[in-house]
């Protein structure tokens, strides 16, 4: 069996070294648990991940506001006082953020998957991305103009 | 603008430390000079016990990739007057055991690489009689994954393998995925046993830094959510059509 001693260094040997040739030591560094705010690229990461939960959370809040108009004006009536106060206006304008924030970087991302290539030759981006960003803006004037009583 | 910088460099001695700690230098600051310019400058003129890989000095060779302000980079071809004033802080690759002050063992991405069989399969055991034609349209469909050049800067810009060591990691998947779109290839099946695991592509949630920091604009984030792609038809093709292999 080999004995692995340290380099030579004018000195004498106090104590054996922790390691052989085979395992040697090394330093494994752990992550952070708050490793996503080490870089804003990875703060943004982590806010498109957690974005999901907002999305969950306005399926939520549609099917609260069905049951409470299928249960009745007075219920429905409730429903309304309650998005009215301040605090649910602030959390539905943060969950209205971060879901256009997933949107947004949902369609971004659909390039990566698909139309890579048309007529043999590579596409851009845009190609994949913008009937998307297209198809969203049509539903978001439709759903306004009946909002606003057009239909 | 003065004249030097101060690069604050990683140092981890194996029979000392138990932990790395920073150590500063004063190094000349010149406009043509790379970071590696600078850690060669400590070695040779400051500190000659100071460890790091480096070879071709022209971005091909991958060896001396590290992180510069925590970004990883192939310091090779990293300026240093991008800096300026500084101080530049200099550390190895994240997510690798430090066996040295900024070398680091990378046994498990070679293990991970050899597994994904980034060669080209053959199903036949006969030797070619000529070589394999390929049309450039069938060049075109890999080539951008064959620039691949190992330097695992993506493995170290991806918290996903940070968190879960197991994964199989970016750029070995980009490597499996070049040589499925070979034309020479037949070994996709046997490739897709292995990265179609949740340890490989399902892994990965798209983060989107290794495509950032490759130095060679592999883009291994495309690579492995084209590989989801072609597992799910797969999965599909093999759930639709059951004896369809034999």
């Amino acid at each position: 069996m080999v004995q692995i001693v340290p380099a030579a260094e004018g000195k004498e040997l106090t104590a054996m070294p922790q390691y052989t040739q085979f395992q040697p030591k090394a330093y494994r560094p752990r992550m952070s648990a708050y490793w996503y705010l080490d870089q804003w690229h990875y703060l943004r990461y982590a806010m498109r991940e957690s974005s999901s939960f907002f999305v969950a959370y306005f399926c939520v809040v549609t099917l609260a506001q069905i049951a409470a108009l299928s249960a009745g004006p007075t219920r429905y009536a409730h429903f309304q006082a309650l998005m009215q106060c301040p605090a649910m206006i602030v959390l539905n304008a943060l969950a209205l953020g971060f879901i256009l924030l997933h949107a947004v970087t949902w369609f971004l991302l659909v390039p990566r998957v698909a139309l890579r290539q048309m007529l043999g030759k590579p596409t851009p981006d845009m190609i994949a991305s913008v009937p998307n960003f297209m198809a969203w803006f049509g539903a978001t004037v439709i759903v306004a103009l009946f909002i606003l009583g057009v239909f | 603008m003065s004249d030097t910088i101060i690069l604050e460099v990683e140092r981890f001695h194996p029979e000392r430390d138990t932990e790395p700690s920073y150590q500063s230098f004063e190094v000349p600051l010149r406009e043509d000079w790379m970071v590696l310019d600078a850690l060669n400058h400590i070695k040779d003129q400051l500190d000659g016990s100071l460890a790091f890989r480096w070879s071709c000095r022209m971005g091909i060779c991958g060896s001396c990739g590290m992180t510069v302000n925590g970004v990883p980079k192939l310091t090779c071809e990293t300026l240093l007057i991008n800096y300026a004033p500084g101080p530049v802080r200099v550390g190895p690759l994240d997510h690798f055991p430090v066996v040295k002050d900024l070398v680091v063992e990378l046994d498990d991405f070679l293990a991970k690489l050899q597994k994904v069989r980034p060669w080209v399969v053959r199903k036949d055991d006969k030797k070619p009689e000529r070589e394999f034609i390929q049309t450039p349209a069938q060049l075109e469909a890999f080539h951008q994954f064959s620039l691949c050049i190992n330097c695992t800067l993506c493995y170290a810009a991806c918290p996903v393998y940070g968190l879960d060591p197991n994964f199989i990691g970016p750029a070995a998947i980009a490597l499996a995925h070049r040589y499925n779109l070979d034309s020479r290839d037949q070994g996709i099946e046997d490739r897709l046993d292995i990265v179609s695991q949740h340890e490989g592509i399902w892994d990965c949630t798209v983060v989107g830094e290794c495509t950032t920091v490759c130095p060679k604009h592999v883009d291994p984030s495309l690579a492995i959510q084209q590989y989801k792609l072609t597992a799910t038809k797969e999965w599909f093709k093999s759930f639709l059509l059951p004896r369809g292999k034999n």
